[in-house]
C-alpha cells in the first residue's frame, strides 16, 4: 500500500512540476518542465508491470512469482528516446538564443529579451 | 521463407542501409551521397508498389521479426490500407527528393539526404507495424529525422518555428507513453491484434481506464495530424521550413489519421466495452472546426507557403470528417481523399516554391510584384494545384469530396458536414484566387532594386510530376475507389486481421 502511494504520489508531483515548467514562456525552463515529465512517464511505465517486491525478474520453471520484465524493457527505450529528445531540444535552444538574442519560446524579444550587454545585470538572478 | 515473405520488411531496410551509405558518401562524393538518395526513394516505390499489387489478392500477409511470434515478438502487416500509404510515401519522397535535387536546396546543409532516409524509416515503419510500442519507436524515428530536416538550411525563422515543434512533440510523445503504460497494464499485450482481442476481457473496474487509455492515444493522434485545437504548431513550421521538406512533411499529418484509423477499428472496436469507438463522438466537431480554421487560414494567409501550410489543416479536417463516420464507405472515401489531399498539398508547397525562387525580395508574398519569369507557366501550375486542393472539378480533389459528401449523407449531424465541406471549398477557392490575381495579374514596374533571379525550369518538374499524379488518381477513379473500399472493408472487419496475425504465427 506504502509502496503504491509512493509511487503514485511521486508521479503525480513530477507531472505538475513538468506541467507547470512547460508552460513557462522561456526555452530553458521548459525544457527542465519535459525533463521532469518524462521522468514521470517513466516511472509510470514502470508501474504499468504492477509494483511488486522481491520477485525473480525472468520468468522460469522453477519461479511460480515472478515480476513482468517487459516494462523494464519499454521505460529503457523511453528513456534512450526521451534523453536523446532533450539533448536534442537543449541544443536547439542554445542554438536560437545565440541566433535571435531571445530564450523565449515563441521568439518574441520582449520585454526580458536578453541582449548581450546586460546578461551578467539583468537577469543574473534568474535561473538558467 | 521466400523473397516475397521478405518483401514486407524491405521498405524499412531500404532507407536504413540507404542513410547511412548516403552519410558516408556525401563526406567526399556529394554526387555518390545523392545518387544513393535517389536509388533508396526508387528502390522503395518498386517495394511498395510489389507489396499493392500482392495485397490485391485480399491476403493479410504478417512477416514476425526474428520469427518471434505474434503476441511476443513484433510483426509486420502488410494490407492494403499500408500497402497504400507505403506507395504514398514512397511516391512522395521521390517527389520531394527531386525537387530538393534539382533546386539544389539540399546542399544548403550537410546531411540532407541521410536525414531524408531516416524519415522515410519511420514513415514506412508506422505504416507496417502491427505493434502499439513499435508504432511509438516509429513515430519517435520519423519525429526525430524530421526536427533536423525541418532546420535544413537554418536561419532565426526556422529554429523559432523549430522548437514549438519540438516541445510540441516531446508532450505528444510522453502523452503517447503514458497511453500505451495504461493499455499494456490492462491488457498484458503490446501487439495491435492481440489487443483488440484482450479489450473484451477487461473488467468492469477497468473500464474507466480503458476508455482514458483509447481517449489519450486519440489524442497523440490528433497532435499528429493537426486537428484543432492541436494544430497550433503547423502553419508556423510548414510556412518557414524548406519547400522540398514542407512537401514530404503533407504526408506526417497523415501518420496521424493512418494511426487512428488502423488503431480505433482494430483495438476500440464494438468489444471493448467503455472504451468502444470513444473518440468517435468527438471527432466530427473537431474535424469540422479543423476545415474551418484551415479553409479561413488559406483565406487569411499572406504568402504561398502559408497558405498551402492551412490548407494542409483543412484537407485534414475534411478527411477527418468522413474518418468520424466509421462506416466502410466512408473510409474509402477517406483513403481516397487521403491520397490526393497528400499530393496536392506537396504539389501547392512546390509550387509556392518555384514561385517564390523567381520573385525575389518578394518570395512568395501575395503582394504584386514586378513581371517574373515563366510568369504564365507557374500560374499554370498554381492553378491546378489549388483546383486540387479547393476540391473543384475535373482533379480528385473534386471526386474525394464528393465521395465524402455522399457516404455521410446518413448518419448523425451529415448537415453539419455538409455545410462545413461546401463552405470551406468556397472559402477556399476565393483564399487562392486572392493570392492568385494578387501575384499573377497585377504587377508593379520593377524598381531601382536588384533584378530577378533568372530560374532554370527545371524547379517546375517536381509539381508537373506531384499534379500529374493527382489527374492518374481522377483517370483512375474507379479502380481506385474499387481498392480503397477492398481495403476499407479489411479495416472494419478486424476480425480477419486479428486471425491473420495471431494464429499464423
Amino acid at each position: 500500500m506504502t509502496l503504491e502511494f509512493l509511487v503514485a504520489s511521486a508521479i503525480g508531483v513530477l507531472v505538475a512540476g513538468g506541467i507547470y515548467l512547460a508552460l513557462r514562456a522561456r526555452t530553458f525552463q521548459v525544457v527542465l518542465g519535459l525533463t521532469l515529465f518524462s521522468y514521470a512517464v517513466n516511472l509510470f511505465l514502470f508501474a504499468s508491470g504492477r509494483l511488486v517486491v522481491d520477485r525473480a525478474p525472468i520468468w522460469s520453471k522453477d519461479v511460480a512469482e515472478y515480476t513482468d520484465p517487459l516494462p523494464q524493457a519499454l521505460v529503457l527505450t523511453a528513456i534512450v528516446i526521451t534523453f536523446g529528445m532533450t539533448a536534442f531540444a537543449v541544443i536547439l535552444s542554445l542554438r536560437s538564443f545565440l541566433e535571435s538574442g531571445s530564450d523565449q519560446v515563441d521568439g518574441d524579444p520582449c520585454e526580458n529579451a536578453v541582449r548581450n550587454a546586460d546578461v551578467e545585470t539583468s537577469d543574473a538572478d534568474e535561473p538558467r | 521463407m521466400s523473397v516475397a515473405t521478405h518483401l514486407a520488411i524491405a521498405p524499412v531496410v531500404i532507407p536504413a542501409i540507404a542513410a547511412p551509405l548516403a552519410l558516408l558518401m556525401m563526406r567526399r562524393r556529394r554526387r555518390v551521397g545523392v545518387g544513393i538518395s535517389l536509388l533508396s526513394c526508387s528502390a522503395m516505390l518498386v517495394a511498395a508498389l510489389t507489396l499493392l499489387v500482392l495485397s490485391m489478392d485480399g491476403t493479410i500477409r504478417t512477416y514476425a521479426i526474428g520469427e518471434w511470434a505474434a503476441p511476443f515478438g513484433i510483426v509486420l502487416v502488410v494490407d492494403r490500407l499500408s500497402a497504400i500509404m507505403l506507395t504514398l510515401a514512397a511516391s512522395l519522397s521521390l517527389i520531394a527528393m527531386l525537387h530538393a535535387v534539382l533546386t539544389r536546396t539540399d546542399r544548403d546543409g550537410w546531411h540532407f539526404h541521410p536525414l531524408f532516409q531516416f524519415q522515410m524509416l519511420g514513415l514506412n515503419g508506422a505504416f507496417l507495424t502491427g505493434d502499439l510500442f513499435n508504432l511509438f519507436v516509429f513515430f519517435e524515428v520519423l519525429l526525430i529525422a524530421s526536427y533536423g530536416l525541418m532546420l535544413h538550411g537554418q536561419g532565426p525563422a526556422r529554429l523559432k518555428a523549430g522548437i514549438q515543434y519540438v516541445i510540441v512533440n516531446i508532450v505528444g510523445s510522453s502523452l503517447f507513453l503514458i497511453a500505451l503504460g495504461l493499455l499494456y497494464a490492462l491488457t498484458g499485450t503490446l501487439n495491435m491484434a492481440d489487443m483488440g482481442l484482450q479489450v473484451a476481457a477487461i473488467g468492469p473496474d477497468d473500464q474507466g481506464l480503458l476508455r482514458v487509455a483509447a481517449l489519450l492515444l486519440a489524442t497523440v493522434f490528433a497532435i499528429k495530424a493537426a486537428l484543432v485545437p492541436l494544430h497550433l504548431w503547423l502553419p508556423r513550421t510548414y510556412a518557414v521550413t524548406t519547400p522540398a521538406v514542407a512537401a514530404l512533411f503533407a504526408i506526417m499529418t497523415k501518420v496521424g489519421v493512418y494511426a487512428m484509423i488502423r488503431v480505433v477499428p482494430l483495438i476500440f472496436g464494438d468489444d471493448a466495452g467503455a472504451a468502444a469507438w470513444a473518440p468517435a463522438p468527438y471527432l466530427m466537431p473537431i474535424a469540422i472546426l479543423t476545415a474551418i480554421v484551415g479553409f479561413a487560414g488559406v483565406f487569411v494567409a499572406r504568402s504561398l507557403s502559408e497558405q498551402a501550410a492551412y490548407a494542409i489543416i483543412g484537407s485534414t479536417g475534411t478527411l477527418m470528417i468522413a474518418v468520424s463516420a466509421w462506416q466502410v464507405d466512408s473510409i474509402t472515401a477517406a483513403l481516397y481523399y487521403l491520397v490526393h489531399s497528400t499530393l496536392s498539398g506537396a504539389a501547392l508547397f512546390l509550387v509556392a516554391d518555384v514561385v517564390a525562387r523567381r520573385r525575389g525580395s518578394h518570395v512568395d508574398h501575395a503582394s504584386p510584384g514586378p513581371v517574373f519569369a515563366h510568369r504564365q507557366l507557374a500560374a499554370l501550375l498554381f492553378m491546378a494545384a489549388t483546383i486540387a486542393t479547393a476540391g473543384l472539378p475535373p482533379l480528385s480533389g473534386f471526386i474525394g469530396k464528393l465521395m465524402i459528401l455522399q457516404s455521410v449523407a446518413d448518419i448523425d449531424g451529415w448537415a453539419w458536414g455538409w455545410t462545413a465541406i461546401l463552405a470551406t471549398t468556397l472559402i477556399g477557392v476565393i483564399g487562392f484566387a486572392r493570392t492568385g490575381s494578387a501575384i499573377f495579374w497585377k504587377s508593379e514596374p520593377a524598381g531601382d532594386g536588384p533584378s530577378l533571379p533568372l530560374v532554370a525550369r527545371t524547379d517546375m518538374v517536381a509539381p508537373v510530376i506531384a499534379l500529374l499524379l493527382l489527374v492518374a488518381l481522377s483517370a483512375a477513379a474507379g479502380p481506385a475507389t474499387a481498392f480503397m473500399q477492398d481495403a476499407a472493408g479489411q479495416i472494419m472487419n478486424s476480425g480477419a486481421t486479428v486471425r491473420a496475425v495471431l494464429e499464423k504465427g
